[in-house]
C-alpha cells in the first residue's frame, strides 16, 4: 500500500486551493454562528455570488480584476442584507431555512439562467488572466507538494487572506463591538436592555461573515479557473460547517484548524479506501466508487457525534458554543 | 490490411460521392391546399431562379409534387418563387407567408414548403395547460403534504427542525423499490411494507437518537445540526448502495393517461395516489382532533410541561408523532418513487419544498401544514407558465421568503412571538 502517496496527497488536499476557500467559508461561519450565534446554512450563496460575479463580470466585460472583486463583494453585502432585514427578527431556524433556500435558489439560477453571462452547466471560464499575470513566482519544472505553479500561487494568496482576515477578526472579537456580538449570542435580551442595537450588530454579522465567505468563492474560482453551480450544492455549507465544529466554533485558530484536517483525513481515507478496494477480499462489498461515498457518510456520522459529544470541537470553550435557539 | 479497408470504405461511398460531384441539386416540395382538407394543388408553375442569372422552371403534377433540378454546373444561390398567378382560384398563400422561399441548405436535396390556404394546426394557448398543471400540483401538493405532516408534527411536539425528514421520505421510497424489485412482492404489498417499515424507523430515530438527546438537555440548534449529519450519512448510505441511477418500481411505472372532460390527462394510479393520501390525512386530522391520544399530543404541542403536569405522558405522546410522522414520511417516498423515480436524492429534493410547505402554512400546525403543501405543489406547477421549468423549485422558495417575510408565522401559525 502506498501510505507516503497517501500523505503527500493528504497534505496536498489539506493545504490546496479547496481546502482555503472552505476555511474562508467557515471563518465566515464561525463570525456569524460561532461569535454571534446566527445559524447561516446557506454559505455556500456567498461563496456563489462572490465566484460568479467575479467570473461573470471578467470573461463577459473584460473588467478589471480589482473592478469585478469589489462589485462582487458589492453583491454579497446586498445578498446579506435582502436575507438578513427580514429574518434576523425571528427565530433562529428561520434564518436557516431562508439562507439554505437562497443558496438553492442562487444554484439554480446560476446553473440554468442568464445563460450569456453564466453559461449554464458548463460554468464560467476565462477569467483568470489579470490574476495569473501577478504571478511572481519563478518558472520551474518540478512540483512542491505537487503543485503547479499556478495553483501554488492561487494557495499563497489564499493562505495570506486566510491569515489577514484571521488577524483581522481576532482584533475584532477582541474589541468592544466583538464583545456586544458575544453578548447578543449568549443572551439577547441582556443586550438590548443595555441599549444595544442587536438587529444592527446581527445584520454586521452577517454581512461581515458573506464577505468573508465571498473571500472564498474568489480563491475557488481562481484556484480551479472555472465557477459552476452544483458546486455549491447544500452539501457544501454542511461541510464548511462541520469543518467549523470540528476545528471548534467561537475559536479563531477553529476553522483553519478544522479546514485543513478535515481536508487531509477526507484525503487520506480516499487513497487507503481506494487502495483498499483494490484488494479482492473487500472489493467484494466496496469499489472505488463506494469508497468514496463511504468517506462521506463518516462526515456525517463525525458532525453527528462531534455535536453530540464534544460540541467544542478541538479548540472551543463549550460554554462558548450557541447551541440553544433564541 | 488498412489498405483494403481504405478501398472498401471509398468504394462503399463511391456512388453517392458520384452524384455529389456531379452536383445536380434538386429542388422539390409538395403542393397542399390546407382549405380544402389537405387535397393536393396540381398545375402550380415552380421557378428556381439561381444567382447565376438562370431560371428553371417546374410545374406540380396531380399529387402535387414538383421536382426541379439544377444542373451541377450552375452552383448560385437559389431562390424560390411560386407563380401566384398559376394557382387554382379557390387556393391562396397562406396569409403572411410569401411565394419565394430562399433555401440555405447546401445537400443536393433542397425540399421547401410553400404554405397553402388558412393554418389549421392547433395552437395550444398557455390557458389550455392550466387545468393539467392545476391537477399536476395538486396531485404533487397532497403527496408533499404527507412528508410535511411529518415534519410539522415533530417540531410542534419537540421542536426540532428536522433536516433529515427528506432522507425518511427516500426510506419509504428505497423499502418500496427493494419490495418490489428486488423480493418481488406487488406493489400494494410493496408500499405497505414500506409504511410500516418507515414507521419502524421513525420509532426507532426516536428512541435511538432523539429522545436520549432531549434528556441530555440538548438545545434546538444542536439537534438540527445532528440532523444535518443524520441527512448527510443516510443520503450518502443510500447512494453506497445504488450509486448515482435512478430506479423504477417494476408496475404502473407508466400508466396509460385518461381524458377528464377533455381539459386533463389523469391515470388510474394517480386516482389510487390521491384517495390514499386523501384518507391518510384525514385519518390523521381525525385522529387528532377526536382521539384521547391526538388531543394529548396537541396538548404537547401547546406547552409540554403543561401537558405532563397534567399526568399524560410527554415520551409517549413524541414517540407516536415520531411513528406516524415517518409513516407517513414513507408512504409520501413511495408515491415520490412512481412520478420522481427512486434515487438517493429523492429526499434532498424534496426536504426544501417540504420545509417550505410548513413554513408557508406555519410550523407545528397540521391544517397549515396541508394547505402550505398543496399551495407549494400548485405555485411550484403553474409557476412553469411564467418562468423556465428548470427554475420552478426556485420559484418556490422565493414564495417561502415572501411569505415569511410578510406572515412569519405562516399563514395558519399562531401569532405568537417569534423574534
Amino acid at each position: 500500500m502506498d501510505i507516503i502517496g497517501a500523505v503527500t496527497g493528504a497534505l496536498h488536499d489539506g493545504f490546496g486551493y479547496v481546502a482555503v476557500s472552505f476555511c474562508l467559508a467557515a471563518i465566515g461561519l464561525n463570525i456569524q454562528f460561532g461569535y454571534a450565534g446566527l445559524v447561516n446554512f446557506g454559505q455556500a450563496a456567498f461563496l456563489s455570488v462572490g465566484g460568479y460575479i467575479m467570473g461573470a463580470a471578467i470573461a463577459t466585460s473584460g473588467m478589471p480584476t480589482v473592478l469585478a472583486i469589489l462589485l462582487a463583494i458589492a453583491c454579497t453585502v446586498a445578498l446579506a442584507l435582502i436575507l438578513g432585514i427580514p429574518t434576523l427578527r425571528l427565530r433562529a431556524d428561520y434564518l436557516a431555512i431562508v439562507t439554505i433556500a437562497a443558496a438553492e435558489i442562487l444554484r439554480l439560477v446560476f446553473g440554468t439562467s442568464f445563460r450569456t453571462y453564466f453559461h449554464g452547466k458548463d460554468g464560467v471560464t476565462g477569467f483568470t488572466a489579470g490574476f495569473r499575470s501577478l504571478n511572481p513566482l519563478p518558472h520551474y519544472d518540478g512540483f512542491f507538494l505537487t503543485y503547479s505553479r499556478e495553483e501554488l500561487w492561487t494557495v499563497v494568496v489564499g493562505w495570506g487572506l486566510v491569515i489577514m482576515i484571521s488577524l483581522f477578526t481576532w482584533a475584532l472579537m477582541r474589541s468592544p463591538w466583538g464583545r456586544v456580538l458575544r453578548g447578543i449570542r449568549e443572551d439577547e435580551d441582556a443586550m438590548r436592555s443595555l441599549g444595544k442595537n442587536v438587529y444592527g450588530y446581527k445584520i454586521q454579522a452577517l454581512i461581515l461573515g458573506g464577505v468573508v465567505g465571498c473571500a472564498g468563492g474568489f480563491v475557488g474560482a481562481f484556484g480551479a479557473a472555472s465557477v459552476q453551480a452544483d458546486t455549491f450544492n447544500l452539501d457544501f455549507t454542511f461541510i464548511a460547517l462541520t469543518m467549523l465544529i470540528l476545528g471548534g466554533a467561537a475559536r479563531i485558530l477553529g476553522p483553519i484548524v478544522g479546514a485543513v484536517m478535515f481536508w487531509a483525513i477526507l484525503s487520506f481515507l480516499g487513497s487507503v479506501l481506494t487502495q483498499l478496494a483494490g484488494y479482492p477480499v473487500v472489493a467484494q462489498f466496496m469499489n472505488a466508487d463506494q469508497a468514496s461515498i463511504f468517506r462521506l457518510m463518516l462526515v456525517g456520522l463525525v458532525l453527528m457525534l462531534l455535536m453530540i459529544f464534544r460540541p467544542q470541537g478541538i479548540f472551543g470553550d463549550r460554554r462558548e458554543i450557541a447551541l440553544d435557539a433564541h | 490490411m488498412l489498405a483494403i479497408a481504405l478501398l472498401g470504405v471509398v468504394a462503399a461511398g463511391a456512388p453517392t460521392y458520384a452524384a455529389y460531384a456531379a452536383g445536380d441539386r434538386t429542388v422539390q416540395g409538395t403542393l397542399r391546399n390546407s382549405a380544402d382538407n389537405n387535397a393536393p394543388v396540381a398545375g402550380v408553375k415552380i421557378n428556381v431562379q439561381s444567382s447565376t442569372g438562370k431560371t428553371y422552371t417546374g410545374v406540380s403534377n396531380d399529387q402535387g409534387r414538383f421536382a426541379i433540378t439544377v444542373p451541377g454546373s450552375d452552383s448560385g444561390t437559389l431562390a424560390v418563387i411560386l407563380d401566384t398567378k398559376t394557382l387554382p382560384d379557390a387556393v391562396q398563400i397562406r396569409d403572411g407567408a410569401s411565394n419565394t422561399l430562399r433555401p440555405t441548405g447546401t445537400l443536393s436535396t433542397i425540399t421547401v414548403n410553400f404554405p397553402l390556404g388558412p393554418d389549421t394546426r392547433r395552437v395550444s394557448t398557455v390557458w389550455d395547460q392550466v387545468p393539467q398543471l392545476l391537477y399536476n400540483g395538486l396531485l404533487f401538493g397532497l403527496v408533499l403534504s404527507l412528508g410535511a405532516l411529518g415534519l410539522s408534527m415533530v417540531f410542534g411536539t419537540t421542536g426540532l427542525s428536522n433536516f433529515s425528514h427528506g432522507e425518511l421520505v427516500t426510506f419509504g421510497a428505497f423499502v418500496t423499490y427493494l419490495g418490489n424489485r428486488v423480493v418481488g412482492l406487488p406493489i400494494v404489498v410493496a408500499v405497505t411494507v414500506a409504511v410500516a417499515l418507515s414507521a419502524l424507523f421513525g420509532y426507532l430515530n426516536e428512541k435511538g437518537l432523539w429522545g436520549p438527546l432531549r434528556r441530555r438537555g440538548t438545545g434546538l440548534v444542536a439537534m438540527m445540526i445532528v440532523s444535518i449529519g443524520l441527512q448527510f450519512f443516510l443520503r450518502n448510505f443510500y447512494q453506497y448502495f445504488t450509486g448515482g441511477r435512478a430506479l423504477t418500481y417494476r408496475e404502473y411505472v407508466t400508466p396509460a393517461g385518461r381524458d377528464a372532460f377533455g381539459l386533463f390527462t389523469y391515470t388510474m394510479r394517480d386516482v389510487v395516489i390521491i384517495s390514499v393520501s386523501g384518507l391518510a390525512l384525514v385519518a390523521v386530522t381525525l385522529a387528532l382532533q377526536y382521539t384521547r391520544l391526538g388531543r394529548a399530543t396537541r396538548a404537547v404541542s401547546d406547552n409540554p410541561a403543561l401537558a405532563s403536569a397534567t399526568g399524560i405522558s410527554v415520551n409517549r405522546v413524541i414517540a407516536t408523532v415520531w411513528i406516524v410522522g415517518t409513516a407517513l414520511a414513507g408512504l409520501s417516498g413511495a408515491f415520490l418513487g412512481f412520478s420522481q423515480s427512486v434515487s438517493y436524492q429523492l429526499g434532498a429534493q424534496v426536504l426544501l419544498l417540504i420545509f417550505a410547505a410548513t413554513c408557508v402554512g406555519g410550523l407545528g400546525s397540521v391544517w397549515g401544514a396541508l394547505i402550505g403543501s398543496i399551495i407549494i405543489g400548485l405555485f411550484v406547477e403553474t409557476s412553469t407558465l411564467v418562468i423556465p421549468s428548470e427554475l420552478k423549485f426556485a420559484g418556490a422558495m422565493v414564495l417561502l421568503a415572501l411569505v415569511l417575510l410578510v406572515r412569519p408565522q405562516g399563514l395558519l401559525g399562531r401569532a405568537e412571538r417569534i423574534g
